[in-house]
């Protein structure tokens, strides 16, 4: 008998393999959902006990009040505002392009640095804060090599915020993008100006001296009812 | 050359498809690495207000979510329509905000704690009593980074 002797396993077909794999690919792609998380983000203040004590020290000028009643209603600086107006105003006092004496003071960079110069002397001994002043110093002195040695006025004004309990989320997020987008604008320009790309196009590097040239003051007061 | 015969019949010939299973595996492989499943099964119905001015949020492992919003309708005859608090998987009121962020803590690593944040996913509709109470929950427990979850919207300039 012709019959065959070599008796090794048999070759699985491999074929439907694909299809397999096609079906589990299939199914990954329709459950993924690529949801990037995004959102505004904020730093809360510490908690103290005894409150509001240091808000009355700020002048008067370099504070920007929005206060958004139960109506989700502005009223800006004492004055009601329609909401597509508020990014342009908050724009105008965070730049203060004219030094206008209502709007908020600013200090000079080269300014900052005398103040850490004199705190470096100040602290002389104490070997923790020297290394404190010393640092403040050295970020101060190359922010302002990063820039080209020009002397930016820094702006002193602070946002601040103020809603009601009654206030929707939907419209206490709108305010606050619209302030945000203000402070981003400034930026924009300012990182065109000394770096030539908006800020999203910067070095980490660059992003920080514009960070700390222009920091984002919002300041989301302690909850009161202020009615509406 | 004998090796370089000219193939003289017209049809074409058949294209391998024997490495067509591999490039299936390889996006399937990409697909099952990216995937993220929902760990939280949501209780509460969330619609996040728009934003335009947001910034992505990196390393979502050090992120803990805090949803408000109605209960969903399932919920809601036992529970009323108002909005909720849900902590992990279960709903929760303010006092246990304290607790959960300590439990939050001590499942990171103990260098990972001052690089952790707080995502507040809230319904736009919800009234700002309870988030400014939740803010206050979460300055007493020093959980100071907070984020509000947004939609992205792009807007023309």
């Amino acid at each position: 008998m012709a019959k065959k002797k070599k008796r090794g396993v048999p070759e699985i077909n491999a074929g439907s393999m694909a299809d397999i794999a096609f079906l589990l690919l299939i199914f990954f792609l329709v459950t993924t959902t690529m949801d990037t998380d995004t959102g505004i983000v904020r730093q809360l203040p510490p908690w103290q006990e005894q409150q509001n004590e240091n808000t009355d020290k700020i002048n008067e000028r370099n504070i920007f009040v929005v206060l958004i009643n139960r109506d989700d209603r502005l009223l800006v600086e004492g004055r009601p505002m329609d909401i597509s107006q508020l990014r342009e105003k908050a724009y105008e006092f965070v730049t203060n392009p004219l030094a206008k004496e209502n709007l908020p003071d600013k200090t000079l960079v080269s300014r900052r640095i005398e103040v850490a110069q004199t705190t470096l002397l100040a602290v002389q001994g104490d070997e923790n804060a020297t290394a404190v002043a010393q640092a403040e110093l050295d970020t101060w002195t190359k922010a302002k090599e990063m820039i080209g040695g020009d002397d930016f006025a820094i702006s002193k004004g602070i946002i601040s915020l103020q809603n009601d309990r009654g206030t929707t989320y939907g419209q206490y997020i709108t305010v606050q993008n619209e302030l945000v987008a203000a402070f981003s604008r400034y930026r924009d320009e300012t990182s065109m100006k000394y770096f030539g790309n908006p800020f999203d196009k910067c070095t980490v590097e660059q992003q920080d001296v514009i960070k700390l040239l222009i920091p984002q003051a919002i300041s989301e007061a302690e909850p009161k009812n202020i009615g509406g | 050359m004998a090796n370089f015969k000219k193939n003289t019949k017209g049809d074409t010939p058949a294209i391998s498809t024997a490495s067509l299973p591999d490039i299936v595996f390889m996006l399937l492989f990409f697909f099952m690495v990216s995937t993220t499943m929902r760990e939280v099964e949501l209780k509460v119905q969330v619609t996040m207000p728009e934003a335009s001015q947001v910034k992505k949020l990196e390393k979502k492992s050090l992120i803990s979510y805090i949803y408000v919003g109605p209960p969903l309708s399932a919920y809601q005859a036992t529970l009323g329509s108002a909005p909720r608090i849900q902590l992990n998987n279960s709903f929760a009121s303010l006092r246990d905000i304290d607790a959960w962020i300590t439990s939050e803590r001590e499942s990171r690593d103990e260098a990972d704690i001052p690089m952790m944040m707080t995502a507040l996913k809230v319904d736009q509709d919800t009234e700002m009593g309870i988030v400014t109470d939740i803010k206050q929950e979460l300055r007493k427990s020093n959980a100071l980074k907070l984020t509000y979850s947004t939609r992205r919207v792009f807007e023309n300039l």
